[in-house]
């Protein structure tokens, strides 16, 4: 099973999902992510899982919750208008404690926008579309290969925190294709445990024990308050145990680059031309981008001139770079937006006007 | 005729009326002084030995307050 | 002294927070009746909507879980995928269900899902204070037609029975009233019909219960009955439209 093969991204993942133990998916049709539902539609039932095509992102998203309340390892993925269509689902989803996972093969946007890939969802994924106090867990990956091995990764956490885990992706990698290696699937056993494992979900009682509830309205503030305090050292516990990033050359660095998804392949591309000018940069590669890895920006040398956000939407992560630079480091931004890919030059560029640095 | 029993739960009473409307022997009413813990005046039978079980106060009785019984005669002297 | 009537085991012992006179508590009953006659409480999971039955899973004795406005025909299609072999409902007043939710019922009746919906239709949104709603009737007062509802501003009210039969994935399509009760009695048979058309798989069900909310009607609730028979039942006539042969 680990040898190498050349695929889709988008198809890729729903591979991974399936290998991961989702036996259940509910999507709409929306670009660039629809290689998802179809491949869903066709490989779903030949493993016993079920494929439904909802008739909105409101209902796929509400199915998911209904197949996950029941106990089921359930997937949704959408694009980001269908995304902002599932924002309902959600803050339900969180505040009831139904675990899922989400994939959003993110494009541009406000609105309607374009159909390239874009990163303009970050406040979307990371603030919350939704309403009250809550979070989605959020993991970007920057190629297909860590898109796949991050899958029941994904499964895991959002079981064992009980909330969703949303993998943002990109039009980019759901669109290309590379060389991966799938994960092997996890054995049966483990699959059906999954459901014993959810002593919550709604089974129906064989009256043999009390009913179970699912609930989201607490109409006496006291109880609503406590259920947000319970929440939110839930939170507090991922923000200890669910960062991750990775740094390249931060050692050395005068300046450092911050990008999350395909755009941080494309900047180490950029520290290798201006590595050729004798400029030395330096990358953070945020992998859960909430909780953020605010901790990795502690780790920048002093000397450090600037600290750019490279991001596909204007300066909505750069937010965040500021948080973590506790204004130790002057912070720039370089972007590209509308579907457009920004080029290693581009950002070489941006670093140099940034640095003050005359060609 | 069957001669009934209808029990009512004062407590769980609100005081709707639904069974008084619905008694085709019109021997339910309120408790014209008594009040229950959330302050209606509950519903009670006024003769009882009328009630014919039919439990009509009962099946409209939202409330679950009320339950019947019917003597187990064989058409006696009817 | 043998029991004619006694509160199902259905029901928890909880007492609900309806108003007095709500007919929601006539319905919820009656559906826990016929689950428990069929031996079936055990083997059932509910979706409750959001408006007053929100709260129906604090009174109902099966598994249940809440929903978002008006999904709660795309919810129980997610557990009907998880759990093929489970009675599977919805329970949504006629703001949730013929309002924010006529895409959900609409498709979950499209697909021929197997879970039946119990149509609560009391003319008027309850729990947010007896606004307007797609099945008040021409002429009906509420906070947000203080001069009636005009058929120019809103239209005529929706008859969702009549719409949900239209679609060939629904088999079994009836609309009770909770009025008198030979009227309940007439919705507790449908229930359990509807219930058996689940148990042998046939498809999608839907029973429309006319119901009454006296406190945003403005009467007493035995004058919300006799309303319920005068205006609601000429427009929304009872009756069956739609059985499979099975269950006739």
């Amino acid at each position: 099973m680990s040898e190498k093969v050349l695929m889709k991204g988008n198809e890729a993942f729903a591979e991974a999902a399936i290998r991961s133990g989702c036996r259940y998916y509910f999507g709409y049709p929306i670009t660039p992510q629809n290689e998802i539902p179809e491949y869903m539609s066709r490989e779903l039932p030949k493993v016993g899982g079920s494929f439904v095509q909802a008739e909105s992102e409101l209902a796929a998203i509400s199915m998911a919750y209904g197949g996950a309340v029941a106990g089921g390892r359930v997937f949704v993925s959408s694009s980001s208008p269908g995304i902002a269509l599932m924002q309902e689902g959600f803050s339900f989803l969180c505040s009831t404690e139904i675990p899922l996972v989400i994939l959003n093969v993110s494009r541009g946007g406000p609105g309607v926008g374009g159909i390239q890939p874009g990163q303009a969802d970050y406040y979307q994924a990371t603030r919350g579309g939704g309403n009250g106090d809550y979070h989605l867990i959020v993991f970007a990956p920057s190629s297909i290969q860590e898109a796949v091995d991050m899958m029941e990764m994904a499964f895991r956490v959002a079981e064992e925190y009980r909330n969703p885990v949303m993998i943002l992706a990109d039009g980019l990698i759901g669109q290309m294709m590379e060389p991966v290696v799938l994960p092997n699937p996890i054995p049966d056993a483990v699959r059906e445990g999954i459901l014993k494992a959810k002593p919550w979900a709604l089974t129906g009682t064989k009256e043999g024990r009390p009913h179970n509830v699912v609930k989201s309205l607490y109409l006496k503030p006291e109880e609503l308050e406590n259920r947000i305090m319970e929440m939110d050292l839930k939170y507090q516990k991922a923000k200890e145990q669910l960062v991750r990033y990775e740094t390249n050359r931060l050692e050395e660095a005068e300046v450092v680059l911050v990008a999350y998804g395909s755009t941080a392949r494309i900047a180490e591309e950029a520290m290798e031309l201006l590595a050729e000018e004798g400029i030395q940069a330096g990358l953070i590669r945020p992998i859960s981008l909430w909780p953020f890895p605010y901790e990795a920006f502690d780790k920048i040398p002093e000397k450090v001139k600037a600290v750019i956000s490279v991001e596909l939407s204007r300066g909505q992560m750069m937010d965040d770079v500021k948080i973590g630079s506790k204004g130790r480091f002057p912070v720039g931004l370089s972007s590209r937006v509308g579907g457009i890919l920004i080029t290693p030059p581009e950002i070489a560029a941006d670093v140099k006007k940034v640095l003050g640095v005359e060609r | 005729m069957a001669k009934g029993l209808v029990k009512f739960n004062e407590e769980r009473c609100k005081g709707c009326e639904l069974c008084v409307s619905v008694c085709p022997k019109k021997i339910v009413m309120l408790h014209e002084t008594k009040l229950n813990s959330k302050g209606y005046h509950p519903a009670c039978v006024i003769d009882i030995d009328s009630c014919i079980g039919c439990a009509n106060c009962a099946v409209m009785c939202p409330d679950g307050a009320i339950s019947v019984y019917q003597e187990d005669v064989e058409k006696s002297d009817e | 002294m043998k029991p004619v009537f006694e509160y199902t085991r259905g029901m928890l012992p909880e007492e609900t927070t309806y108003c007095p006179g709500c007919t929601h508590g006539i319905a919820h009953r009656l559906i826990m009746e016929a689950l428990d006659e069929k031996g079936l409480l055990g083997e059932t999971i509910g979706v409750a909507p959001i408006g007053c039955s929100i709260l129906a899973h604090h009174y109902m004795n099966i598994d249940m879980c809440e929903s978002t406005h008006g999904r709660a025909p795309a919810i129980a299609t997610g557990i009907r995928r998880v759990h093929p072999d489970k009675i599977v409902f919805t329970y949504q007043g006629d703001g949730d269900l013929a309002s924010i939710g006529t895409g959900e019922i609409v498709h979950a009746a499209h697909r021929g899902e197997r879970i039946t919906s119990f149509f609560i239709n009391n003319a008027i949104y309850g729990m947010t204070g007896g606004q307007m709603a797609p099945t008040s009737l021409l002429g009906q007062k509420t906070t947000t037609s203080m001069d009636g509802r005009m058929q120019e501003l809103s239209g005529k009210p929706l008859r969702m029975a009549e719409l949900i039969a239209t679609i060939d994935g629904a088999v079994f399509v009836e609309r009770v009233s909770l009025d008198s009760p030979g009227n309940v009695r007439k919705a507790k048979k449908a229930i359990r019909k509807a219930i058996e058309v689940q148990e042998k798989k046939l498809g999608f069900g839907f029973v429309e219960i006319l119901s009454s909310c006296a406190t945003n009607w403005g009467v007493t609730p035995v004058k919300a009955l006799e309303w319920m028979r005068e205006n609601m039942i000429p427009y929304y006539p009872l009756g069956n439209l739609k059985s499979p042969e099975e269950v006739k």
